[in-house]
């Protein structure tokens, strides 16, 4: 370390140094387990991600009476199809319409909906978004890649407290001969937070 | 004036920069420091996510602006560590053969939580103006705001509360719908904003 004549903080040390030295204090007092960091992470690297909230747009698709419950208790209608779990144990799902359009933001943190959508992306984490998307979310939205008129109302969901939220795109049009397991495969993460349509 | 964390409205942030086909952990630091909040955790003597999210809210602004959200975790991770008094600060700096910038110390704030559900779907309600120095989850923008309660959720453990200590105070949630226009006088006049509250933060209009 250098002496700090000019008040300016020191340099923080490298971060991959920073982690590591926590890692092995923590690994000492009994803190960190062998299959620690595998145990927490494994899931969301090899089975909970968006594909799991596709096959619930999907299902809801084809199924009137399966959106019927979707919408009205997400987290039940959710755990028919066996997700949920940390970041879900209250969900709620907002439909988009012509009319309506959902999009879905944490200012606070980065809350998300884990068990369908999977661990979030950096720009849902990072100032940018969280920041602009409750003040100028169709300007965003256009940034993004999703060009909404004028007149199409914009819903955005916060989700500051216990909720999390899904957003139920629109099924696109000429896809009345899709099987519900081809039209999971249309349904991006995107789409599911409100940041893009189908 | 709000802290660094609390974001929603600012200007001066540019587009969001999105990334293709973006893995879940960008560097293996970023894996291990995700596992390492719950490490930490397991040692704090009140392990809520409401503390863990405060140990974040207590960053430097400066450093929390400049800083990845799996650089967040880690700060809070090892500010826990060493606040629970399970490693101290001079012993990770020595092993990181550098500055390890942690949080600054809590400041409690005095706050009893109103414990109840006062209100229902389609009553009018102002968001309490003043804010208290703690951990709180009523975004800065909608301080002093009318709002309509357009659900009523379940009742939660107050935020404010049980950040700072073992005490809960369980009262009612909400949803509450905003007009975008009557937050920011140059708001989308066809957009609202719904943000999820607890009773707390209301009062009648």
């Amino acid at each position: 370390m250098t002496t700090d004549h000019h008040h300016h903080p020191p340099e923080p040390a490298p971060i991959e140094r920073r982690v590591a030295a926590l890692e092995q204090l923590l690994t000492e007092r009994g803190l960190v387990t062998p299959d620690l960091v595998d145990e927490v992470n494994r899931a969301y690297e090899e089975d909970i991600g968006p594909r799991n909230g596709a096959q619930v747009v999907a299902r809801a698709w084809v199924d009137p009476e399966y959106k019927r419950r979707l919408l009205l208790d997400g987290t039940a209608a959710i755990a028919e199809l066996g997700f949920g779990g940390a970041e879900g144990d209250h969900m709620q799902v907002v439909e988009n319409t012509d009319a309506v359009h959902n999009v879905v933001v944490c200012t606070l943190c980065s809350c998300y909906p884990w068990p369908v959508l999977g661990l979030p992306p950096a720009w849902y984490k990072d100032p940018p978004y969280r920041a602009r998307v409750v003040r100028e979310p169709r300007v965003v939205l256009a940034e993004m890649g999703c060009r909404l008129d004028d007149d199409v109302e914009i819903a955005v969901w916060d989700s500051s407290a216990e909720q999390r939220y899904l957003v139920l795109p629109q099924r696109p049009a000429g896809t009345d001969d899709l099987t519900e397991e081809q039209l999971a495969e249309l349904v991006t993460r995107d789409a599911m937070i409100g940041v893009a349509r189908l | 004036m709000e802290l660094a964390h609390d974001l929603g409205g600012r200007v001066g942030f540019g587009a969001p920069v999105v990334e293709d086909d973006e893995p879940v952990f960008h560097e293996p630091w970023e894996r291990t420091a995700r596992a390492l909040v719950y490490a930490a955790m397991g040692a704090h003597p009140n392990p809520t996510t409401s503390a863990f999210r405060h140990a974040i809210e207590r960053m430097d602004p400066g450093h929390y602006l400049a800083s990845s959200y799996y650089e967040h975790w880690l700060t809070a991770a090892a500010s826990v560590a060493v606040e629970s008094g399970v490693v101290t600060s001079e012993e990770l700096e020595t092993l990181a053969g550098g500055a390890f910038p942690l949080a600054r110390p809590e400041v409690p704030p005095q706050v009893d939580g109103s414990g109840e559900q006062r209100f229902a779907v389609g009553d009018r309600v102002r968001v309490v103006a003043v804010r208290h120095g703690g951990h709180t989850r009523c975004p800065g923008y909608l301080r002093g705001r009318i709002g309509a309660v357009t659900r009523v959720d379940e009742r939660f453990s107050l935020p404010d509360v049980e950040a700072h200590s073992t005490q809960r105070v369980v009262e009612g949630t909400y949803g509450v719908r905003f007009p975008a226009r009557d937050l920011w006088a140059d708001a989308d006049p066809h957009a609202f904003v719904h943000v999820d509250l607890w009773d707390s933060y209301l009062e009648p209009t």
